[in-house]
């Protein structure tokens, strides 16, 4: 039957429905846009108070701030600091954020907040060319000590990570010799490290990291151990030489010399209080989809009234699709083909009940207005036109008289487009006058029947969700309809209506 | 509620609204054809090139001033009918059958006077009854006198035959009798009775109003069972010409059999209902597939006539 010319029709259609699919996934995938309304993200906000005295000097107070910590990304900052100056400076490789004021006398607490998000896939970027060395230079007979500890590592290990761990290993308590003690001391065990490191060929530095406790205030920095292997920083326990970052464990320092520097105060020290919050999934999406390669796919970036005119406009295709099914495959008989989708439009903005009494009302005293202007032998045009020029009054009036009665729906009446209801009473009068009462009851109730079911498809909230978040399910549905003008088979109605044909079977 | 199952339509071989209008009018009728048969003016010219009659044109009122005219026209005849050229599914269609002094009588029996039908004129110029709204022309037709073998069966009204036509070939039949119900009409989907004709002999079959079997006719109580329609293969080679007329793959061919001048052709139909299935108790598919498998179709509608006596008498 199915002639030869249809099968590039079918590619068409899946290629329309998985195009649609696999580009929204992309989407959930690459920007984070959520499937559901509801989803949260947990967000971890962090906050570096930093307390000093003011001793009557201009003050630089200078806090070292994360710059792309492995395993996060940072969504917002902000500096709480009334009467100071700040900025966020960025140089050779640390970002630092700087208070300033010209006179400063007792106590003064400087607050800096960021939020981070977690992400696995989050790495610092690679320093360009490999970091140098620093050779120091030790005095005997600790250079005798270094050079042994040294080489007995060495011997022992193969790459720059095992070299470090065997270092490690032979540094702790239980495994110590005479060399090592006579190195390490209690305070300058992690310095020892780097320097050690440093001096056998390995690039090594300290970096300060927070482990993140929902609710904990006054927490510290822990020290940590990074060493370059060639390619990229690796971080590592100094005590226990476990490599990597934990995943709750944010690197507020790396890179860079100090966390703290206060110019013109004394007694500085610095404390971070921490909480886990949860933001809207949708929002943490739109933040970040400015920077984005995809982010031009969405309507984020257009203003907000173009906005919400798209948000209405993209839920149409949902109507047309609704229409679509109700009359190809239920077979349910409408008045006007795509009349139902946009008084579904119309209960959208008026909410259903307000928007039901408001279309039977206006639609009912239109036809016994119609009535009228039928007998009154008009051309078809002016008829029309004075249909509408009636339906204006009547939805006038209903606002009007709604108001004063004290109910606010009666404005929502104003909703319903004009020219399409005139159209609508037209119809159901020539209806009414050629096929009797019962035809207009039947596709009356039949349009209000897909009208509603349009309605409650289009006013769900995951509807609009998803219909413009990821426009291009749209393609999907596009797809669904072409499928659906191919669709040969009976509808539902149609079993109904050859009952009688049983008898012949 | 009673339901048929889809399984059991199938064994039937009953065409359904989707699939005719997929595969069989998409597929076979040309959108260019379409105002032959949308327009009843330019059906009436196209068919007469092929040997096709139809009802005496009277008169055409293509603009406004002219209805004017109709009116001193209109004086000197006893009946006649009003039709818009792009009406469909009898929208529109007065009869007159008539004269009452100075008014007109309806096939209702209604009379009317002479302004209703100026308005009736207007109505149908501004479009009313046609298809998407447009401007229209109004026909004046001469008034069928149905023959009275068949007249005695319709209530009010003209019986027509519906005969589908696909690619040439009539694959079935029904005979249209107006009913009470269907205000004179012969129209199904508002209440008129359809008898399936046999095509191999113009016999009738069975008989449906509103999708329900019946055995009587509901006014005039007359038993339905033993229609003979006279002239049948004459009337299945005109329907089978109007293929060449139009170059429509799948319409419908209504006629009726007028007292003095035989069977005429009332309309074309490119959208054909499904109905005629029902009155015939058996499917349109099996009969369209045994067209559309024929490896050699016959070329003279006599031959396409003949072989849907043959074959589909028994189908």
């Amino acid at each position: 039957m199915s002639s030869p010319s249809r099968l590039p029709f079918y590619i068409a259609v899946f290629l329309l429905i998985t195009a649609g699919i696999s580009l929204a996934v992309w989407r959930h995938v690459e920007l984070g846009i959520p499937w559901l309304t509801g989803e949260q993200h947990p967000v971890w906000m962090v906050e570096a108070r930093v307390d000093f005295n003011g001793s009557n000097q201009p003050v630089v107070a200078s806090l070292n701030v994360p710059e792309q910590p492995p395993g996060f990304r940072i969504l917002t900052e902000q500096a709480a600091s009334p009467g100071y100056g700040f900025s966020i400076i960025d140089k050779s490789g640390s970002r630092r954020a700087e208070w300033t004021k010209r006179e400063v006398a007792g106590p003064q607490t400087l607050y800096f907040k960021a939020q981070f998000i977690p992400d696995p896939g989050a790495e610092p970027i690679p320093p360009a060319q490999p970091p140098k060395t620093r050779r120091l230079f030790w005095e005997e007979p600790q250079a005798t000590a270094v050079r042994e500890i040294l080489a007995q590592a060495e011997a022992r290990s193969s790459t720059p990570e095992s070299m470090t761990r065997e270092l490690i290993r032979l540094m702790q308590p239980d495994t110590r010799v005479q060399n090592t003690t006579l190195l390490v001391s209690e305070d300058n065990y992690l310095q020892l490290l780097v320097n050690m490191l440093n001096h056998s060929g390995i690039p090594a530095r300290t970096a300060d990291g927070l482990k993140l406790e929902d609710a904990r205030r006054r927490q510290q920095l822990t020290p940590f151990l990074q060493i370059y292997n060639g390619e990229r920083w690796l971080t590592l326990n100094p005590k226990t030489a476990a490599q990597g970052v934990p995943d709750d464990l944010l690197l507020w320092r790396q890179g860079s010399e100090s966390l703290l520097d206060v110019v013109g105060g004394d007694n500085s020290e610095i404390s971070f209080s921490i909480l886990r919050q949860t933001i809207p999934a949708l929002q943490l999406a739109a933040m970040q989809s400015d920077g984005n390669g995809l982010g031009f796919l969405s309507f984020y970036e257009l203003p907000i009234e173009e906005q919400s005119m798209f948000r209405m406009l993209l839920l149409l295709p949902l109507g047309a699709l609704v229409v679509a099914f109700m009359r190809i495959v239920i077979g349910i008989r409408t008045s006007g083909t795509f009349m139902p989708v946009l008084i579904a439009v119309a209960f959208v903005q008026t909410t259903l009940v307000p928007g039901l009494v408001a279309f039977l009302s206006v639609v009912s005293i239109g036809l016994a207005m119609r009535g009228y202007l039928s007998s009154l032998n008009l051309l078809l045009v002016s008829r029309i036109s004075a249909l509408i020029i009636l339906v204006i009054f009547i939805t006038a009036g209903l606002s009007i008289f709604g108001y004063q009665m004290g109910f606010n729906t009666g404005m929502t009446v104003t909703f319903f487009p004009m020219v399409i209801i005139a159209w609508t009473i037209e119809r159901m009068s020539i209806l009414w006058e050629e096929e009797g009462g019962q035809e207009v009851l039947v596709q009356g109730s039949g349009s209000l029947f897909v009208a509603i079911c349009a309605y409650l498809l289009m006013s769900a909230p995951l509807a609009g969700h998803l219909t413009f978040n990821f426009p291009e399910l749209h393609l999907t549905i596009l797809g669904l309809i072409l499928l659906m003008g191919q669709y040969t088979g009976y509808k539902l109605s149609e079993l109904k209506r050859f009952t009688a044909m049983k008898v012949y079977d | 509620m009673d339901w048929i199952s889809p399984r059991a339509l199938n064994r039937l071989g009953m065409l359904n609204m989707n699939r005719r209008n997929v595969d069989y009018i998409a597929r076979y009728n040309e959108r260019s054809s379409y105002p032959l048969v949308d327009n009843k003016l330019k059906t009436k010219l196209a068919v007469a090139e092929y040997g096709v009659k139809t009802p005496k044109l009277l008169q055409v009122v293509k603009h406004q001033h002219e209805i004017s005219r109709f009116r001193e026209m209109a004086e000197g005849l006893a009946g006649f009918a009003i039709k818009p050229a792009k009406g469909s599914g009898g929208k529109g269609i007065t009869v007159i059958t008539g004269r009452d002094g100075d008014g007109y009588v309806k096939a209702s029996g209604a009379r009317v006077g002479a302004s209703v039908l100026e308005r009736h004129l207007t109505n149908i110029l501004a479009g009313l009854y046609s298809l998407a709204g447009t401007p229209d022309v109004a026909i004046v037709e001469d008034l069928v006198e149905s023959d009275q073998s068949l007249a005695r069966y319709s209530h009010q009204g003209v019986p027509d035959i519906r005969i589908v036509v696909f690619q040439g070939y009539p694959v079935m039949a029904m005979l249209r009798l107006a009913t009470t119900a269907s205000d004179g009409k012969a129209n199904l989907h508002q209440g008129a009775v359809g008898v399936g004709l046999d095509l191999g002999t113009g016999k009738s079959l069975n008989a449906v109003q509103f999708n329900r079997p019946i055995t009587l006719h509901p006014d005039t109580g007359l038993p339905l069972e033993n229609i003979n329609i006279d002239a049948w293969d004459e009337m299945l080679e005109m329907a089978s010409r109007c293929y060449e007329a139009t170059g429509l793959g799948y319409m419908g061919v209504d006629l009726v059999v007028d007292a003095h001048d035989g069977p005429l052709l009332l309309e074309l139909n490119a959208r054909p209902g499904l109905a005629i299935q029902m009155a015939n108790g058996r499917g349109l598919l099996p009969r369209l597939r045994a067209v559309e498998s024929l490896k050699r179709p016959h070329f003279t509608p006599r031959e396409r006539a003949n072989y849907a006596m043959e074959t589909f008498a028994s189908l």
